[in-house]
């Protein structure tokens, strides 16, 4: 089963053309149910193949309604407990619950700049094409991470 | 069933595709911009460029979840010689040390972009003390010191990774070179010359569109190979593997089809792990130090330790071959004394006297994340089977195999690598197909031995242990080279011999 919406919180996300978990689902799991044909809920989204599903979270982290949660596969995992997080622009935050009723929660950062703040090319120089063919990055001189080492005694060369 | 006749053709002529979103592709993107601008600047040839990604950039490819740790980073007390010796150690001397030291120079310089553009990494203090990534302290290129949890790896609080590095390759791309949700499955050689690329065609995941690319030059790095093998998960559960479930193996199979050299397609990679959840196991052993032991508590790796002298030299380096440590586990295993457990009791125990107090208290959440910000999946099942760590140990398990190129696995295409390095310019045997090229580096680095037709990352064959930084340093390396493909090959057209209409018939 992996993922699977509350239809509840669901609210198609808004009748946009594609709701936030259609757009960054790496496997293209996720559906809307515009007409209400497929689960008999109109303008709800859905996992269409569960049985394919990562359990990445990667739509339960977007839901702009947290509406995804994540019941684990049930060849394995007891029923009872979930894993639920609440991301942020700089940190996300996770409920743990246990099956036995025990209760964590853990705050992590997840990004030091804004989203959307990064500047790609802002202070580095721009490559010459005499250098092209040479090791190193356009970056080198910049980013400080070029290791020239010594290859001169590699096991096999 | 929808009806998927007389798709829409939309086709399209670019100088650079790249096809994937991933590390490689990311990589790449940056990369590939800046070098086309210098191109247009100096030579007045204004390269056009496209990336093709059958997900979406910000969570697409094998980083997609996030990562606890990058497990390639130099730094600089150590040689990237140091770090081949390591690759071709753990993957039993079937490695090139040519590609893994052009890798291990250049990885560091895209770790310390990562923590430019915003990916926290863990610091530890002038005490010794460690700390997240997100409390402001020098980064790593102004001399920050890493918290190593092995001597290749440095931890991360990894949750948005990929988010991160995917941002900034958008940004150097604008977004109407990126063309997401489109699945490239087919390759073209060229018309007049079937031992050149000359385009790619997939499909929309989305409309009943199928999209043809010509293109001068092209990087394939669409991941590795999952599901191959049958997945140890079973009914519901089958798409809980280890490595993404949406790697599909194209990029083997494309290549092949184009006639591109595979090299160690052997090599599956089976990586020991938590049972059912696939949770990491380096952080454990390494920032952990915890114990694998048998049913009966014993640890394993020193009972069988003489088995590894069978296996000289990779059984008796400081950390012995991957396969090897599986090896010795599915001994014991057949000897019938498992179950095989990860100590963590005694781990987090050990730990807990070591450490000042306020990082016991962090230390329970590190434990937590290492699983939360890369296979959340294992905490499903620890929540499921009341599983606290520091209370209850947890089994380990090899999975099934996969088929890879960046982690410990080496399988993949056969690359043109650096000429600086001394690397073979000519056969040692004999029998060698007269189409394949002499040595190890036949012009572009990164070119497979279809000309135009490079790769990155999984792609890669014979240079495992690259990982998600490594990937993106391959990727720009490869980008490089294309840009130079290009120039040099200003007069050539790609044709086709097929007609749209029979390619996307095909497709």
């Amino acid at each position: 089963m992996p993922t699977y919406v509350r239809t509840d919180k669901c609210d198609g996300c808004k009748g946009q053309d594609k709701t936030a978990c259609m757009y960054i689902c790496p496997h293209d799991l996720m559906k809307l149910d515009k007409d209400g044909s497929e689960t008999g809920h109109a303008m709800k989204a859905f996992n269409q193949e569960p049985e394919q599903c990562w359990e990445c979270y990667s739509c339960v982290k977007i839901c702009p309604q947290q509406a995804i949660e994540v019941r684990h596969y049930a060849d394995i995992v007891p029923l009872g407990g979930s894993v639920q997080p609440l991301r942020g622009s700089d940190s996300i935050m996770w409920t743990i619950k246990f099956r036995n009723g025990t209760l964590k929660r853990f705050k992590f950062p997840i990004r030091t700049t804004p989203e959307g703040s990064i500047d790609p090319y802002a202070g580095k120089a721009m490559p010459k094409m005499a250098d092209i063919e040479k090791s190193g990055f356009f970056t080198n001189d910049y980013a400080k991470g070029y290791r020239a080492g010594n290859p001169a005694e590699l096991i096999r060369k | 069933m929808a009806d998927f006749s007389n798709p829409e053709v939309v086709q399209e002529e670019v100088d650079i595709l790249m096809i994937g979103g991933g590390m490689a592709c990311c990589g790449a993107a940056y990369e590939v911009m800046r070098w086309a601008e210098a191109a247009k600047a100096e030579t007045g040839v204004d390269l056009k460029i496209k990336l093709v990604d059958k997900a979406a950039m910000d969570r697409s490819g094998a980083v997609a979840q996030g990562l606890s740790a990058i497990n390639t980073y130099i730094g600089d007390a150590q040689d990237p010689a140091d770090y081949a010796r390591m690759v071709s150690n753990d993957l039993m001397g079937i490695t090139r040390d040519d590609l893994a030291y052009d890798c291990g120079r250049h990885v560091d310089d895209s770790v310390h972009m990562f923590e430019e553009w915003g990916l926290p990494i863990w610091k530890t203090d002038e005490n010794g003390e460690r700390h997240d990534g997100a409390q402001g302290m020098t980064p790593l290129k102004d001399g920050g010191k890493c918290v190593r949890s092995g001597k290749w790896q440095i931890m991360i609080n990894g949750e948005s990774y990929k988010w991160i590095v995917a941002e900034a390759a958008k940004k150097a791309l604008g977004l109407d070179r990126i063309q997401e949700r489109v699945f490239i499955v087919h390759l073209i050689n060229d018309k007049n010359d079937p031992s050149r690329i000359a385009g790619a065609a997939g499909f929309s995941v989305r409309e009943n569109k199928i999209y043809i690319y010509k293109a001068k030059a092209i990087l394939l790095a669409a991941g590795g190979c999952v599901n191959i093998f049958r997945p140890r998960s079973v009914g519901e559960g089958t798409g809980r593997a280890w490595y993404p479930v949406w790697n599909a193996g194209s990029t083997y199979s494309m290549a092949a089809e184009a006639g591109a050299e595979l090299t160690m397609m052997e090599n599956r990679f089976v990586p020991a792990r938590f049972k059912d959840g696939y949770g990491p196991v380096g952080a454990w052993f390494l920032l952990f130090k915890a114990q694998a032991t048998n049913a009966f508590g014993e640890a394993y790796m020193a009972k069988n330790k003489d088995m590894l002298n069978d296996y000289p030299p990779y059984g008796q380096a400081a950390v012995p071959a991957s396969c090897l440590r599986n090896h010795l586990m599915l001994h014991e295993m057949l000897e019938g004394r498992g179950p095989i457990w990860m100590d963590t009791v005694t781990a987090l125990a050990n730990m807990r006297e070591k450490l000042t107090p306020r990082e016991v208290k962090h230390l329970e959440a590190e434990a937590w994340e290492d699983f939360l910000d890369m296979s959340v999946g294992q905490c499903g099942i620890w929540v499921g089977e009341n599983i606290e760590p520091e209370k209850k140990k947890s089994e380990l398990m090899p999975t099934e195999p996969y088929l890879l190129g960046s982690h410990s696995g080496c399988c993949g295409i056969w690359v043109s690598g650096p000429t600086d390095v001394g690397a073979p310019t000519k056969e040692e045997y004999s029998g060698v197909p007269a189409h394949l090229p002499s040595g190890w580096s036949w012009g572009y680095r990164g070119m497979t031995t279809v000309k135009g037709l490079f790769t990155a990352g999984d792609g890669v064959g014979a240079s495992g242990h690259k990982f998600s930084s490594g990937s993106h340093a391959e990727g720009r390396i490869a980008a490089k080279s294309m840009v130079k493909y290009c120039l040099d090959n200003k007069g050539y057209k790609p044709e086709f011999d097929e007609t749209p209409e029979q390619i996307a018939e095909v497709i």
